[in-house]
């Protein structure tokens, strides 16, 4: 037997529940919501209304019709409160749904310059032999024909000097050829402590500016000067070198040439990078690219710079930051390095 | 170091005469590797004959020769050539004529691929049957271009009488030949024999030397004249021969293949004797007419006021540096270089008097710069010839002359050798070798390569140290210490073969590179400001450099560090300023670039005085112009265009993260510049560098005309040199208090000077000054600015109270009032 069969105002509460929940239901904005809200539960609304009966009923009954209103009470506050959630977590929907924007639409532009590709190439070279310990040392372009041939062993009308040709300031001052007078340079400032520097800078030769020529390019000269320098060690370092210059990979060959300022000479080659080997147009069918020029220190240069060659060995290379990139861009004209041309620039990098 | 041209000598090599000297028992691949690894390049490789088919090229032999029935500049030639009856065939060469026999000729049969003789660029074509006014023919005799030797169109090529007619052309003319680059140590492998000494070593096989052929007497002087060196050590020997009725006529077809082969172009027997004797032993030698001649030889440096006519045509001035070859009427040639016109061989000469000398490397150098006069002999001498060479030379082409020009050898050789050169040894350890290369050689090992070489070797062991007393032939004049011995001992063992190792020596001292540092980290601030780095040439030019300046006296290129031999008229200067080139720069990129934001750091040289030596510093320059930013969709109708508040902002950052706190502008002028718009630099007093709008006047110059540009340069050197060490400041647990003052001063007051001020007087709570608005106008009267700062005050060690904020701000107000005559705004 229920409650409602003996009395009406149970009944009645249970009919605003059911039309409170049934109209709930319907309301979809916020200030329809809270009409809702004082129409049901306000302290004129529905369900107060039926509650002011209570008073009137027999004391016996009042506990069980009170306690099915409050119960009608907290299930409509309840459920308001559910929908002021829902309601607002729809607004947020449609209001963030209208916030769309074009995700492939360029963003706003940030503007961050380029280093010149030399420098990126002079950097990761630094980088490498940093890495193996050698320091850099800074040097003049600017150089007496003293310290750019003669310490270098090249003395006046050598034939060696037909390798060089050179912008003369006059009879004694040239624009340095290669970096190698820093290595006298560098000779006299840290002797008699052994020595590990790389020599980057910019060197000039007198030569038609074509394609494949300037007057002007960067050279990286290296120097290591010690008690126990190997001809060993001048491969495993430059192995390294190019390794990591160009790829683990990569086959590298030491072939004999001659610098008037070492002995023994080479020149490094290393397997094409295009054709891997198999000859093609730039390593000009031969499978190798010609990579560097390096030997060990000629005992007069180290003389010259002020060490005993009896007691002290060395070894230098030399490498074109300008070269290389060439040969891993395949840049096939070597004035845009310093031509400015932005639109070569802003390649790299 | 590096490689530039230093492979500036080049020797094309024929296979087939190499073979004269030494057994090539290798692949022609194998070789070629060999000896490039060993520092004989070998740039290239060709071969000659490779597309002559061994059936349809032959070695022929013309049996008649009989006129064209109907064409009066062809004729027929009848050639047998081993295969079958001999064939007719048409030919309109000029060198077959009616009546002739017996030549030797190269013979194509029908199906034979030729070269188009009549066409300009290369182009094969197969030969076919044809019919001309009436008579067929069925194949050819070809000329040297149609074979493809050669341009020579001009007659058939006649070739040597002993080859066996039907051998196949390629078997019989067939070569290979190598293009050997040399550096300038390998001057004595430029020649036949030397490179076939090189390969004997590399190889392992033994070299031939030529026939020794028996001299009669060594004198200096001779039945038919005399020599005599008045300078030894100009001349260390003069040797020459009397080769008497010679012929002149062309040299045998064999010796001219060789010397096309070579790169040579055969003129007649005589100067082609010459040159194929030079190409042969490396020696260069001279032919004069004898009976040209007037009494005894003296080879002696020319007389001031001298003038002699070389063989070109070209009346020389000679200096007292040069030496000549004399006779009683006077110089006959520039020793070593090139012969006089009077004494030149010509078609009638009956007797050669050949010259076969030795002479001073430097000075025939020397010469020949100084002459700007270069032929094949003064490269020769240039580079240093054996004195011990001259006899053999001499007798080699003296015996040519003989058998190829019908002439008679005098039986004696005239010889002076003033300065005769001495045997060298050389004492090498073998730890020196171990010492130098990280790999021991056994004595065996270095005996062996170095015998090769025909280097003498006597081992020693003395106190368990091994030694090699090493005997070093006259033709290597290359080494003179042992350096030079184990730069051969590796070359020969191959420098693949040398193990490959990590440095074990101690590391150096590490040093700081503070300065170093300094620069790429002011490329990765600029970079971060949005700028991109150029590199120009250092070399310039005064019309750039005018360019550049609005005022003031123009520059003069006394004011700088010139070439004396200058490439071209634009790169001949070395700047002084960046500011030239970025101009340039911008110039150049304007037509597909509105935003440019360009920076370089480069060297400049001033020339010091009483310095040989100009001081090189590494200047900054920065040039921007056009929007702040790349164009986009983003941009308002007029996007913000970079200008002088930009570049300052980029300067004050610059400053900031170097940490140069001293740095400080003022305005100045500069003949770039706008003139009200130009700051200079300073710091610590020291001029550092000027910054500003560019001239418009200037900018028009550049194609820039209607642009807003600025521009900075600063000597980066000094400006790096002044960066403080970095402190770190505690963070204040206690609270900051804010304060904004507006002083109203004179328009013409510089804001830093206001800074200064509001600086000085704030102490040391005062932490940190920010100029928030600058204003003109109402109610601030004309010729006065408001200037507002956001003022903020701290402590470290408590909480600043009201009280002490307000004497503060009091003492900036009274002292810029004090100072400045500022008053504050309320
Ligand atoms: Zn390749």
């Amino acid at each position: 037997m229920s409650v409602s069969d003996q009395n009406p105002l149970v009944d009645q509460l249970r009919e605003v529940h059911t039309e409170a929940l049934e109209r709930l239901v319907l309301v979809s904005d916020l200030t329809a919501l809270d009409d809702w809200r004082v129409h049901y539960l306000g302290r004129k609304g529905a369900l107060t209304q039926v509650m002011r009966g209570i008073g009137t009923l027999p004391t016996e009954q009042r506990p069980q019709v009170g306690q099915v209103s409050n119960e009608v009470k907290s299930a409509l506050e309840a459920a308001f409160e559910a929908q002021v959630g829902a309601i607002k977590q729809a607004k947020l929907a449609k209001t963030l749904a209208q916030e769309r924007v074009d995700v492939t639409l360029p963003g706003y532009p940030v503007s961050l310059g380029r280093l010149h590709p030399s420098t990126q190439t002079l950097r990761e070279i630094a980088a490498i032999f940093g890495g193996m310990g050698f320091q850099i040392f800074d040097s003049r372009e600017v150089e007496s024909d003293y310290y750019n041939f003669e310490l270098l062993n090249i003395p006046p009308y050598h034939p060696a000097r037909d390798m060089w040709d050179t912008f003369y300031v006059n009879e004694r001052v040239v624009l340095r050829t290669h970096t190698s007078p820093g290595q006298i340079r560098a000779m006299q400032a840290f002797h008699p402590d052994p020595i590990r520097v790389i020599l980057p800078g910019m060197c000039y030769r007198y030569e038609a500016i074509t394609a494949r020529s300037e007057i002007m390019f960067h050279q990286v000269e290296g120097l290591a000067v010690g008690e126990h320098i190997t001809m060993a060690d001048l491969k495993g370092v430059l192995v390294n070198f190019a390794r990591r210059m160009y790829g683990a990979e990569r086959q590298v060959r030491f072939r004999c040439s001659h610098f008037p300022f070492t002995e023994p000479s080479v020149e490094v080659d290393m397997d094409c990078i295009v054709c891997n080997g198999a000859g093609c147009t730039l390593c000009k069918q031969t499978g190798w690219l010609e990579i560097l020029g390096a030997g060990m220190v000629h005992p007069t240069v180290l003389r010259n710079g002020g060490y005993d060659p009896e007691r002290f060995s060395g070894f230098a290379f030399g490498m074109g930051p300008e070269r290389i990139m060439m040969q891993k861009y395949g840049i096939d004209d070597i004035r845009y390095f310093f031509s400015n041309d932005l639109r070569f620039l802003e390649q790299f990098g | 170091m590096i490689r530039g041209c230093i492979r500036d000598m080049s020797m094309r090599a024929p296979l087939s005469w190499l073979k004269d000297f030494v057994d090539i028992t290798i692949p022609l691949d194998t070789l070629v590797d060999r000896m490039t690894m060993a520092g004989l390049e070998v740039g290239g490789v060709e071969h000659i004959g490779a597309d002559w088919q061994h059936d349809k090229l032959f070695v022929g032999e013309v049996v008649e020769v009989s006129a064209h029935p109907h064409a009066d500049r062809l004729v027929l030639a009848t050639v047998a050539y081993g295969q079958g009856e001999p064939q007719t065939v048409i030919t309109g060469a000029p060198n077959l004529k009616p009546g002739d026999r017996g030549q030797k000729v190269a013979f194509a049969v029908e199906g034979a691929q030729l070269h188009d003789g009549y066409s300009e660029t290369p182009r094969l074509q197969t030969l076919s049957r044809t019919s001309i006014r009436g008579v067929e023919s069925a194949g050819m005799v070809c000329s040297e271009k149609e074979l493809g030797l050669s341009d020579d169109h001009t007659g058939v090529i006649i070739l040597d009488p002993d080859l066996p007619v039907g051998r196949p052309l390629k078997d019989a003319l067939g070569d290979v030949v190598l293009e050997v680059e040399l550096t300038p140590n390998l001057a004595r492998a430029n020649c036949i024999v030397g490179l076939a000494r090189e390969i004997a070593a590399l190889t392992g096989q033994p070299w031939r030397a030529g026939p020794a052929a028996a001299a009669g007497s060594l004198v200096p002087t001779t039945a038919y004249g005399s020599v005599a060196s008045a300078d030894a050590e100009l001349c260390a020997r003069y040797s020459a021969s009397l080769i008497e009725n010679v012929t002149i006529q062309p040299s045998p077809p064999w010796m001219q293949r060789r010397l096309q082969y070579a790169g040579q172009r055969p003129i007649n027997n005589i100067v082609d004797i010459t040159n194929y004797v030079m190409l042969e032993t490396g020696q260069p030698l001279h032919a004069f007419d004898y009976e040209t001649l007037q009494g005894g030889v003296v080879v002696r440096r020319a007389r001031l006021g001298e003038t002699m006519q070389t063989l070109d045509g070209v009346e020389r001035q000679l200096t007292t540096d040069m030496l000549l070859i004399t006779d009683d009427s006077g110089p006959i040639a520039l020793a070593g270089v090139m012969g006089g016109a009077a004494t030149e061989v010509t078609e009638g000469t009956r007797h050669i008097f050949l010259e076969s000398a030795n002479f001073n490397f430097v000075n025939i150098r020397r010469t020949s710069q100084q002459l700007r006069l270069h032929s094949e002999a003064a490269q020769r001498f240039g580079r240093r010839v054996d004195p011990d060479l001259t006899i053999s030379a001499l007798l080699r082409a003296s015996r040519l002359m003989e058998t190829l020009g019908g002439g008679a050898l005098h039986p004696d050789i005239a010889d002076t050798y003033p300065a005769p050169s001495s045997p060298k040894t050389i004492m090498l350890r073998a730890a020196e070798v171990t010492r130098i290369l990280g790999m021991e050689f056994s004595p065996a090992d270095m005996t062996r390569i170095l015998t090769s070489l025909e280097f003498g070797c006597m081992t020693y062991h003395k106190n368990g140290d091994t030694r090699l007393e090493v005997a070093v032939p006259s033709h290597r004049l290359d080494v003179s210490e042992p350096a030079d011995l184990i730069e051969e001992i590796a070359r020969i063992h191959g420098y693949d073969a040398i193990p490959t190792t990590l440095i074990r020596d101690v590391l150096p001292p590490q040093r700081s590179q503070s300065h170093l540092e300094g620069l790429e980290q002011t490329r990765d601030i600029l970079v971060g400001c949005g700028l991109t780095e150029i590199l120009s040439y250092s070399l310039s030019n005064l019309d750039s450099i005018n360019r550049a300046r609005t005022e003031g006296p123009p520059a003069v290129a006394d004011d700088y560090i010139g070439l004396a031999n200058p490439i071209s008229q634009e790169r001949q200067l070395l700047r002084q300023s960046l500011l030239p080139s970025l101009l340039e720069t911008l110039s150049t990129n304007r037509r597909y670039r509105q935003r440019m934001a360009l920076f370089e750091i480069g060297r400049v040289y001033q020339p010091q005085a009483g310095e040989e030596l100009p001081r090189e510093q590494r200047y900054l320059g920065i040039a921007i112009t056009g929007p702040l930013l790349p164009r986009s969709w983003h941009d308002a109708d007029e996007p913000p265009q970079f200008g002088w508040t930009h570049l300052k902002g980029i300067i004050d950052t610059l400053v900031q993260r170097l940490n140069v706190p001293q740095v400080r502008f003022a305005a100045a002028t500069h003949a770039a510049l706008h003139p009200a718009r130009t700051a200079a630099l300073s710091v610590n007093g020291e001029a550092l560098g000027i910054a500003g709008d560019v001239h418009p006047q200037v900018c028009e110059r550049f194609d820039l005309a209607g642009r807003s540009v600025a521009m900075l340069e600063l000597n980066l050197d000094l400006l790096l040199a002044h960066r403080q060490p970095r402190h770190y400041q505690p963070i204040s647990r206690f609270p900051a208090v804010l304060e904004d003052v507006a002083l109203v001063v004179d328009d013409d007051l510089p804001a830093q000077v206001v800074e200064d001020a509001i600086r000085a007087a704030g102490g040391e709570w005062l932490r940190d000054v920010t100029l928030f608005d600058l204003y003109y106008g109402e109610p601030i009267p004309d010729g006065k600015k408001s200037l507002a700062y956001a003022l903020t005050f701290q402590a470290d060690d408590r909480s600043l109270t009201e009280d002490e904020v307000r004497v503060l701000y009091r003492r900036i107000q009274a002292h810029t009032a004090a100072e400045l005559g500022a008053a504050m705004r309320e």
